[in-house]
């Protein structure tokens, strides 16, 4: 099968402009990251320098995992059902669009301003604790494993989320059902980072990279799975050919 | 063929293909069932390149479900059809919607993009060389290019409409399926489309129209089909009217004929008369140009003081009334 760059981009481009003129796409994508910032800023910020060693077994920036998670859940939820309700769908799917072209170019808009809001929040939270938070505080949080871990952790999150959505907006009628539905199948990622954040899981290296391996492979099968399940004749009549 | 025009055998389907006699659209025996719930059935006819082909019936007759699975959207559940050349099956559906464009009935546009954002994303979709010109001819074509920067959220449900046209220009597709193409539009807009339409025909387009204005069937398509369900009838407007209307002649005299028995008897080209009213008579006729002078002389030596004698005219309506009457009343049995 060859995969269509032009289409695919097409669909980027197009997304993108809408989520951009979207005022609830924009204020979700901009209120969300701070519910997963409030806390550790609180954490760091209000610890004197003699307890930075409270920090040695806590990795408080791994709780901002949670905004690739639930950021996008937002956007991608919006992707099939926020089409069928405007009826934009159809003329799309009349298009010699591929599926797989399809939701690539959906998945992709919702990836970038993803990472473009975690990294953003991230680098902002980094440079603050470095220019503002106890030194030693700033040396125990910002630890090289941390900020690997957010760096690369953050894509695979984000894609994992991404396509969870798309796959409950292509079952979902209502848009607003699609995003509650979304919202809550990114919580257990969400629980997951929670509980390695305050220590309740010791993340060792070869456990770090076997969850980034598995999380690889549910991406790469998510787009499948989805692309598989994703059924014209469904999406056009409400029934299954 | 049987009676009503339907085709009941696909070699036996009227033939209206193009010069190189490679029809546009070829069906046979297509059909298409949800459940138990059938949107159409056994379905057969062809479509000539560059014809204008009108697709009429009630609401819940199979019309967009027809032109759903035609365009790939939708399987059949039996039957076959070729179209722009391509067998339809699930692995041409790529080929095939690169050769058509379809126009749904609702214009399904991105109301918060521009109208030249619209339609700089099909016609990336439809990989079209030249974007930028094609984008301008199309707006040219539906005379949007001064509205080309305005938001579509922002145009009425004429000029959406003629957006959603634009965008199936783009492609430059060798079959156009138009649904409901006028649907809500003023008298003005809907005359523009019908320019637009009788273009597009000259240009050699084919055009399948689905549509529920029956006037407007008769003025653009060269044939028109009638589904309710199942095809009921296929042919030209006038053939259809010949076919299920007798050709009449009205003759109105000032005052009853004493035997109009002696006078209509035996003329030529007249098969028969009733009288409806006083003083006005039905003729039906086989040959409206032999009888009607015929009549006139007969009238004329019986001494009669003629009013009118005009030939009776059935609209495309009649003809659509009949056939789902027809099939509202067998339902009913």
């Amino acid at each position: 099968m060859r995969v269509s760059t032009r289409r695919v981009r097409a669909i980027f481009r197009k997304e993108l402009r809408e989520y951009r003129r979207n005022r609830q796409i924009v204020v979700s994508m901009a209120v969300l990251p701070l519910i997963f910032s409030v806390q550790p800023f609180i954490q760091i910020f209000a610890l004197p320098a003699s307890g930075a060693g409270a920090l040695l077994h806590v990795h408080s920036l791994v709780y901002m995992l949670g905004i690739p998670a639930i950021v996008p859940a937002t956007v991608a939820a919006y992707a099939v059902a926020g089409e069928r309700a405007q009826g934009t769908l159809e003329p799309v799917l009349t298009t010699p669009i591929r599926r797989e072209e399809l939701l690539l170019g959906k998945a992709l808009a919702a990836l970038v301003p993803t990472l473009a809001v975690s990294y953003g929040v991230f680098g902002v939270f980094v440079a603050a604790i470095e220019l503002f938070a106890q030194p030693p505080v700033a040396s125990a949080v910002l630890g090289g494993p941390e900020l690997l871990a957010q760096l690369f952790f953050t894509p695979l999150v984000a894609a994992w989320s991404i396509w969870l959505s798309i796959a409950i907006s292509a079952r979902s009628s209502d848009p607003r059902v699609a995003a509650q539905l979304s919202v809550i199948a990114s919580v257990p990622p969400i629980v997951v980072t929670t509980v390695i954040a305050v220590g309740g899981i010791h993340v060792t290296l070869g456990l770090a990279i076997g969850l980034a391996a598995a999380l690889l492979l549910l991406d790469g099968l998510g787009w499948r799975i989805v692309s598989v399940t994703f059924d014209r004749e469904r999406l056009v009549t409400g029934t299954r050919s | 063929m049987d009676d009503d025009g339907v085709v009941s055998d696909p070699d036996e389907m009227p033939s209206s293909a193009g010069d190189n006699g490679v029809p546009a659209l070829s069906v046979a025996h297509l059909s298409k069932r949800f459940g138990d719930r059938i949107a159409f059935d056994d379905v057969s006819f062809e479509v000539g390149r560059g014809e204008v082909f009108g697709f009429l019936g009630p609401n819940g007759a199979g019309k967009t479900t027809t032109v759903r699975t035609l365009g790939t959207l939708i399987a059949p559940t039996s039957g076959s059809a070729t179209v722009a050349g391509i067998p339809l099956a699930p692995e041409n559906g790529v080929e095939i919607r690169r050769r058509i464009s379809i126009m749904p009935e609702s214009p399904g546009l991105y109301l918060r993009l521009s109208v030249i954002e619209n339609l700089e994303c099909f016609a990336d979709l439809y990989e079209v060389p030249d974007s930028n010109d094609r984008i301008v001819r199309a707006l040219r074509a539906v005379n949007l290019a001064d509205r080309a920067h305005d938001a579509c959220g922002t145009l009425s449900k004429g000029l959406r409409q003629r957006v959603a046209l634009a965008r199936a220009l783009l492609s430059d597709p060798k079959v156009l399926f138009l649904d409901e193409p006028t649907s809500g539009l003023d008298p003005v807009a809907t005359r523009d489309v019908h320019e637009l339409i009788d273009e597009l025909r000259q240009r050699g387009v084919t055009i399948f129209l689905t549509t529920h204005r029956l006037e407007e069937a008769e003025r653009l398509c060269d044939r028109v089909a009638i589904l309710n369900t199942t095809l009921r009838t296929i042919g030209r407007p006038d053939e259809l009217r010949d076919q299920l209307f007798a050709r009449t002649l009205a003759v109105r005299t000032l005052v009853a004929l004493p035997e109009p028995g002696g006078v209509f008897a035996g003329l030529p080209a007249v098969d028969g008369w009733r009288q409806d009213g006083s003083a006005t008579y039905v003729l039906t006729v086989s040959d409206t140009t032999v009888a009607a002078p015929a009549v006139t002389r007969a009238l004329v030596a019986a001494g009669a003081d003629v009013l009118s004698i005009s030939e009776s005219h059935h609209s495309l309506e009649d003809v659509y009334l009949e056939l789902i009457d027809e099939d509202e009343e067998a339902g009913r049995r």
